[in-house]
């Protein structure tokens, strides 16, 4: 019989950790609610796609295309890319739940983000195997869906009061320049998105904004064959 | 897309997010041996990301000819320069957006 203090001592430990993981969410959370009005979508539905998607990166993408009219199967299938990582983290924690049963399963892959991987996989791999260590993961969990909601909404209520003509539909570009300067630490890493910042230009004119899963291919497939060339790459 | 639309094209994102995310949990297993999946994964963001950013920094395709009086394409140098010097998401935004309305308020 799990003692509940000690579902509540995980719990709390999680919250704890996830807390200052909330400085880079919070402000990100602001800015999609803003940028989300500005990419077209409806105030409701920014607010209702952080908790139906609950997927930073994927909804700024998702406001993106809906602006862009992109037809939904397109909008879906770029979506499921962008958050292909996350299969990663799944594969990471899946043996810690083995033994749970399902309610704890399915609420666990819901809550399932970068932020709360990166606060709950160091209490999983390196704790004690307690049988109520999945609290912390919860802990976590809970507290980014708390904090990218609340933050969400807080952006759709600051956006509605934005006048129009800032070009503000620029922050997306901008949010993803950031990202991809971040996450560039290879020269493959580069020509990755150079590959496909190109193919995306000159695919333009193809239907249904396919152009663009046919140059997250062609970039995929560039960083894959010039990694050799990659500072002590072996 | 109507609403009707975009509440199912939504739903169907939740739900493929979700199942990504369920997948290993659901198997009850570890990672795979396969290093040719986490290769594939690691250039997806960078691939992705270069993908989404190029059209719209230049809507119109290709032109090289437009690229000097095109402030989006001002404010996309800036913003490399100044997401490269802070790694800081907002101040990449911020700079990008002063060096945007600076760029269209000189070219007008």
């Amino acid at each position: 019989m799990p003692s509940s203090s000690s579902c509540r001592t995980e719990f709390l430990g999680g919250v704890r950790a996830e807390l200052p993981l909330l400085l880079g969410v919070v402000p990100f959370g602001l800015i999609f609610g803003v940028l989300g009005l500005a990419a077209g979508l409806p105030g409701w539905a920014v607010v209702l796609s952080s908790s139906l998607i609950f997927g930073g990166s994927s909804q700024i993408v998702f406001a993106q295309l809906f602006g862009a009219a992109a037809p939904g199967a397109v909008i879906v299938a770029t979506v499921g890319v962008v958050n292909l990582r996350h299969a990663l983290y799944s594969a990471a924690i899946a043996a810690y739940l083995k033994a749970l049963p399902w309610r704890w399963k399915l609420l666990l892959a819901y809550l399932l983000t970068d932020e709360a991987f990166a606060a709950g996989i160091g209490r999983l791999r390196d704790g004690p195997a307690t049988a109520q260590r999945h609290w912390f993961l919860f802990g976590a969990g809970f507290t980014l869906w708390a904090g990218w909601q609340l933050s969400t909404l807080a952006g759709v209520l600051v956006g509605a009061a934005i006048p129009a003509g800032w070009s503000l539909d620029f922050s997306v570009a901008l949010t993803f320049i950031a990202l991809l300067v971040l996450g560039v630490h290879r020269r493959s890493d580069a020509w990755a998105a150079l590959a496909a910042a190109a193919t995306a230009l000159l695919a333009l004119g193809l239907p249904h904004k396919l152009g663009l899963l046919l140059a997250a291919a062609v970039g995929v497939a560039c960083g894959v064959l010039l990694r050799r060339f990659d500072k002590g790459a072996a | 897309m109507s609403t009707g639309g975009l509440l199912l094209t939504m739903a169907a994102c939740g739900l493929v997010t979700f199942l990504i995310r369920f997948s290993f949990i659901a198997g009850g297993q570890r990672l795979p041996a396969s290093p040719a999946f986490s290769l594939f994964l690691r250039y997806v963001p960078p691939a992705i990301l270069g993908a989404l950013i190029a059209p719209e920094i230049f809507p119109g395709g290709p032109v090289l000819v437009e690229i000097p009086g095109n402030p989006r394409w001002w404010a996309t140098l800036v913003a490399l320069a100044v997401a490269a010097a802070t790694r800081s998401v907002l101040a990449t935004i911020a700079a990008g957006m002063l060096a945007l309305w600076g760029a269209q308020a000189w070219l007008a």
